[in-house]
């Protein structure tokens, strides 16, 4: 017979969540030191799914890269690419057509309001509801079935070219697109009263996973994370590129700093974006969607280039150093989940690990995007 | 006591808001589509694997000069070429002839840099998308036997 075991308070013991656990949403292992359901210390194993995206644009040409930047986010690729030709196009000088900038807004602010439709169902069933996912992804689909009639491809979407545009949208593009909007803010109208009303879900979320700005800053957590936090950054105001500054649109910020800040931040966002997408529609210019003289190998002159957008997840960085080759010298993503997720170490110390979930799904994890 | 009472209350009014909404989703119609009894139409731009062209006389057009091959980021794609004496106005002349066109799927990022570098419309997507094997060997296309075939059918 074994000996009765002896439990000690100061008995802590190891709980290995992931790689492969659904909380996660993909292949992120979190190494938790625990005190009975309390987090003592936790540690974030990343590296599962690192592709070497960094390394392949050196060895590739700038237009042989465009297909790598879909890859990292496969939620809200759109602003990755966008970055990414944004920064090719303002080191080589090359002009592009207004139309395809405005094409170019839309299409991200589609991809964004999608991105931001699968977190909240996800983000919902991490906390045990599961209908909001299924009413998510019917919405999102609509978006997907205009994006791939549009670029040919439902989530690695390959559809930004250095100088404008590889196809143009048509009439029933724009016609479902304005369909959409009214359909989309009745279902934001559905998920207030469905999600953000639930008392189970306010109890779980408010005053849950205090990120203080300060440990922002410190981080460098950027997104509805940092706007959860009070901070008011959003690339698209505060270093305006593309044809963001015509259009009229608010920065949802709260102060509260809790989980439920960052929800309430991304839900108003999808209004936001929507109006964006409106204005867009409204405005879309007529004419060319390429230069007139379609750049061929590119080659950037000597120098160091930096983008920044913001995507889905918050600033997404892209930074080229040329030495005036075909390829990239040095190319560097800085990618936004990457440092958002680095608060999870610190801010869950001390946390139920229920409520480090939850928290977890509030930061918007995507793995192959933090990953590279 | 009163906000004990009255958190029950509207702690229970949302739960049954939230009900009556999910309850309301029941008698919407059906949005999902049986897939492999009913498939939907693709669209016209959508991006399968890539395929040859063939002109009117049911040879492709491609003319073997390799600009696919060298934009594609992934290197799947390999081509070559022989060189057949062809009589052109009386003449006698060299010609490239394509001899193999080789995809390897299994690299493809379906980008579609080969369409665009293109200046022949030799190539173009097709709207191939049941692809699913558990051999490796099944997605190294040989496009020029499938061309062949497809104009043996249309014949």
């Amino acid at each position: 017979m074994s000996a009765p075991i002896q439990l000690r308070p100061d008995e802590t013991f190891l709980l290995n969540v992931g790689p492969q656990h659904p909380a996660t949403h993909g292949v992120l292992r979190v190494k938790m030191q625990m005190d009975g359901e309390y987090i003592v210390k936790a540690e974030t194993v990343l590296g599962y799914v690192h592709r070497m995206h960094e390394k392949m644009g050196e060895n590739r040409t700038y237009a042989q890269y465009l297909p790598n930047l879909s890859r990292l986010d496969y939620l809200g690729a759109l602003g990755y690419t966008h970055g990414h030709v944004l920064a090719i196009e303002r080191a080589a000088g090359i002009e592009v057509p207004e139309r395809a900038e405005y094409i170019r807004a839309i299409t991200v602010e589609l991809n964004r309001v999608a991105s931001h439709l699968f977190w909240f169902g996800a983000f919902v069933m991490d906390l045990g509801g599961f209908s909001p996912l299924m009413y998510a992804i019917q919405d999102r689909e609509h978006i997907l079935d205009m994006l791939e009639a549009v670029t040919g491809a439902r989530l690695t979407y390959c559809y930004y070219r250095f100088g404008g545009l590889y196809n143009d949208v048509d009439d029933d593009f724009i016609e479902a697109a304005k369909r959409f909007i009214p359909r989309m803010r009745k279902s934001l109208k559905k998920y207030d009263a469905l999600v953000t009303g639930n008392i189970i879900f306010q109890k779980r979320l408010e005053d849950i996973a205090p990120v203080s700005a300060e440990m922002c800053r410190k981080y460098g957590a950027t997104g509805p994370v940092a706007r959860g936090s009070g901070i008011n950054f959003d690339v698209r105001k505060n270093e305006p590129y593309s044809v963001y500054p015509e259009f009229d649109f608010e920065v949802p910020v709260y102060h509260e700093c809790d989980s439920m800040a960052r929800y309430k931040v991304r839900m108003d966002e999808m209004e936001q974006s929507l109006r964006i997408i409106e204005q867009g529609l409204e405005k879309l210019p007529g004419g060319p969607i390429m230069t007139e003289k379609k750049p061929k190998n590119i080659k950037l002159p000597v120098g160091d280039f930096y983008q920044a957008v913001e995507t889905a997840r918050g600033s997404f960085g892209i930074r080229i150093v040329s030495d005036g080759d075909k390829n990239a010298y040095r190319l560097k993503l800085r990618s936004p989940t990457y440092s958002n997720m680095h608060l999870f170490d610190e801010a869950c110390e001390g946390m139920l690990i229920m409520d480090a979930l939850a928290f977890m799904g509030s930061l918007d994890l995507v793995i192959p995007e933090m990953d590279r | 006591m009163g906000g004990y009472f009255s958190e029950i209350f509207y702690g229970s009014k949302s739960l049954l808001i939230g009900m009556g909404i999910t309850f309301r989703e029941f008698f919407k119609p059906t949005v999902t589509v049986q897939y492999p009894y009913q498939t939907l139409k693709m669209t016209a731009r959508y991006r399968g694997h890539i395929e040859l062209l063939a002109d009117e006389e049911g040879n492709p057009k491609c003319v073997a000069c390799g600009m696919c091959q060298r934009a594609c980021p992934s290197g799947c794609i390999s081509l070559d070429s022989v060189s057949v004496d062809v009589e052109v106005d009386g003449k006698a002349k060299k010609k490239k002839v394509l001899s193999k066109y080789d995809l390897d799927f299994t690299k493809c990022s379906l980008c579609g840099q080969c369409v665009e570098s293109c200046n022949f419309g030799a190539i173009d997507f097709s709207k191939e998308y049941n692809l699913a094997s558990t051999r490796k060997e099944d997605f190294h296309f040989n496009l020029l036997q499938r061309l062949k075939r497809s104009e043996e059918k249309n014949t």
